[in-house]
């Protein structure tokens, strides 16, 4: 991208309000997510306190029925959503663009075969589907990151096609095919650099709904036992519900405004990459 | 008699469709049995050891694991064909019963949805795209976008808070006030009481969807030739709303319901798991909470099966709602 292509972007990015507001925030979910762990050291599953404390000074947003501090689960419960969210994103991208590209490149019979199976994936049950791989393969960092990616690569697979499809038969493909170059330089010289923004916004949403898959598999108690995640604390509190409504409320709150952030993020990205497209 | 027959053909053209694709989710269900940590008998049995030694016996037997992979994938095949799923030790119940058990309170909480999120859906869609940019317009869009980011667990946790804990309206759980022993009208009363917050909650997320794409929708249209030929015979523009634009930009709606029957399912897991509301979702956290693997495995056929043939009444009444479309 040249400097005043990126000027141009930068300026129709930040016409938007509600995208620059949502970028702000996930800027401020990162940092935190980044420097929290760093500046507190202990483990988010510590006991700090006396269990159901109240917001106060001491304790931000109070301790939970086991007496950690919620605040701390917060802070490492933002590293998590983000972690899993993007890791599973790249790779229900690389598969996405993977199959989409074959599909749309080659055509035909290998066109037909993909489209069928990325229609199936998207037909199944998928977050039925995602709760089996993880209940199989046992709850981890891993396997959550590998089960959402499962679910999640049709949409991409699809525009992806569709992107390749319509780029292949532009002039300036033909010339490169005719010309005698392979297949996999004309792909990735010419075809791929042309998508991209398409996928980086479709990618920006997939990470929204992974992040959403993850605290829903989470609250279901499908998570790493060792690593705290909004969704776990949500479900571990859901007992307490009449007690200390609060130890479910804030970590939703938090997952909502992570969610919301990325997606304004998503539509601002698309305005300013697409201007001709209103919607995907 | 033409149409008729047609349309007969175009339901047999259909149903042949979805067998790959039911062949594809048993692959699915054998892969993962074999994928899974440890023995593949164990996982069929309901894993920590519930099951009798002669049982593990007769099922290492019957999924001849001493035998070559497809041998088995085949008897796996067969068994899935014929309806039998196992049975489960946890529940003392054959899978297949206990599925057919849940299944009429799940189909209830994901008709009601349908019904109420793709009313209000297009609905609120419609009065968006009357004005757009209105504040109304604007309103809307933001409860859209807010119901969009929303976990589904949280809105239901945090309806019951209000409107059972605090206000005490409405019941936290179950489908039925088991001391009541309601019978007729009111025990349908009282399902009905028991259905508000789940439907509400499920239907959140959807309702959502359903409004952006059906304000984008009636924008896209009312910009059609179509609407202008209307409007110079001089309809009201009440009639050209009504009668012609909503109608037309009614279809992607059911397209997409179509889509989402799958993930309607999937949410209601986490839904029934919130409310207590006695379905396959609940049926799947409590075999989640066992570790009662085959059971969910179970599960997701049946689900995935219901999706396909949701999919496949979804074609039927589209075909009926658009004439244009050729039955193929």
């Amino acid at each position: 991208m040249k400097r005043t292509d990126a000027l141009e972007f930068c300026r129709r990015f930040a016409r938007n309000r509600a995208s620059l507001s949502g970028l702000l925030i996930l800027i401020a979910i990162v940092v935190v997510a980044i420097v929290g762990p760093l500046v507190h050291q202990a483990s988010p599953f510590e006991l700090a306190g006396q269990p159901f404390l109240p917001p106060s000074d001491q304790y931000l947003l109070g301790t939970d029925m086991l007496g950690r501090n919620e605040l701390i689960g917060i802070i490492y419960g933002a590293r998590t959503s983000l972690v899993i969210g993007i890791v599973a994103t790249l790779f229900a991208t690389l598969v996405g663009v993977l199959m989409g590209g074959a599909a749309g490149y080659y055509g035909g019979v290998i066109d037909e075969i993909l489209m069928r199976l990325t229609e199936i994936f998207q037909t199944i049950p998928t977050f039925l589907f995602a709760i089996l791989v993880v209940a199989i393969l046992s709850p981890s960092i891993g396997s959550v990151i590998l089960a959402i990616a499962i679910v999640s690569w049709p949409p991409m697979a699809r525009l992806v096609r569709g992107e390749f499809q319509a780029l292949r038969n532009r002039e300036f493909v033909q010339a490169c095919i005719s010309m005698g170059m392979s297949d996999l330089r004309v792909i990735t010289l010419h075809i791929l650099p042309n998508c991209l923004s398409s996928i980086i916004v479709t990618g920006s949403l997939l990470v929204a709904t992974a992040i959403l898959t993850e605290s829903a598999l989470s609250f279901l108690g499908l998570s790493d036992p060792n690593v705290m995640s909004w969704g776990f604390m949500v479900g571990a509190a859901r007992d307490f519900l009449q007690r200390a409504w609060w130890l479910c409320a804030i970590p939703g709150v938090a997952i909502l405004v992570t969610v919301l952030a990325i997606n304004l993020v998503g539509d601002g990205l698309n305005d300013a990459l697409n201007p001709r497209l209103r919607h995907l | 008699m033409g149409v008729a027959r047609e349309r007969a053909r175009f339901i047999g053209r259909r149903v042949a469709q979805a067998v790959p694709t039911i062949l594809v989710i048993v692959t699915l269900n054998f892969l993962l049995v074999h994928l899974a940590p440890g023995n593949a008998a164990d996982v069929l049995a309901g894993e920590s050891g519930s099951a009798t030694p002669q049982y593990m016996a007769f099922l290492r037997h019957r999924f001849g694991l001493d035998q070559p992979l497809y041998v088995q994938y085949l008897d796996y095949l067969k068994n899935v064909v014929t309806l039998d799923l196992g049975y489960s030790f946890r529940e003392g119940m054959p899978v297949r019963d206990l599925i057919l058990q849940r299944l009429g309170p799940t189909l209830l909480l994901m008709g009601t949805t349908i019904v109420l999120s793709i009313g209000i859906g297009i609905l609120l869609g419609l009065v968006a795209a009357g004005r757009p940019n209105s504040w109304r317009d604007n309103v809307i869009s933001v409860v859209a976008l807010v119901s969009y980011a929303t976990p589904l667990f949280w809105v239901g946790l945090m309806l019951i808070v209000l409107f059972s804990l605090h206000l005490g309206w409405l019941p936290t759980s179950g489908m039925v006030n088991i001391a009541a022993f309601y019978t007729g009208w009111q025990k349908a009363g009282d399902v009905a009481r028991h259905l508000i917050l789940p439907a509400i909650t499920l239907s959140l997320f959807y309702m959502a969807l359903y409004v952006r794409l059906m304000r984008s929708s009636m924008l896209e249209q009312s910009g059609m030739d179509y609407v202008v030929t209307a409007r110079s015979k001089g309809l009201t523009e009440r009639a050209i709303t009504y009668r012609h634009v909503l109608r037309n930009a009614s279809l992607p709606i059911v397209t997409m319901a179509g889509v989402q029957i799958g993930n309607l399912l999937g949410g209601s897991v986490v839904v029934e798991t919130v409310f207590g509301w006695p379905g396959i979702g609940l049926l799947a956290f409590r075999a989640l909470f066992a570790r009662d693997l085959n059971l969910l495995l179970g599960i997701f056929f049946v689900a995935a099966c219901l999706v396909v043939i949701v999919n496949i009444l979804v074609d039927v009444v589209y075909s009926l709602l658009d004439p244009r479309i050729r039955l193929r």
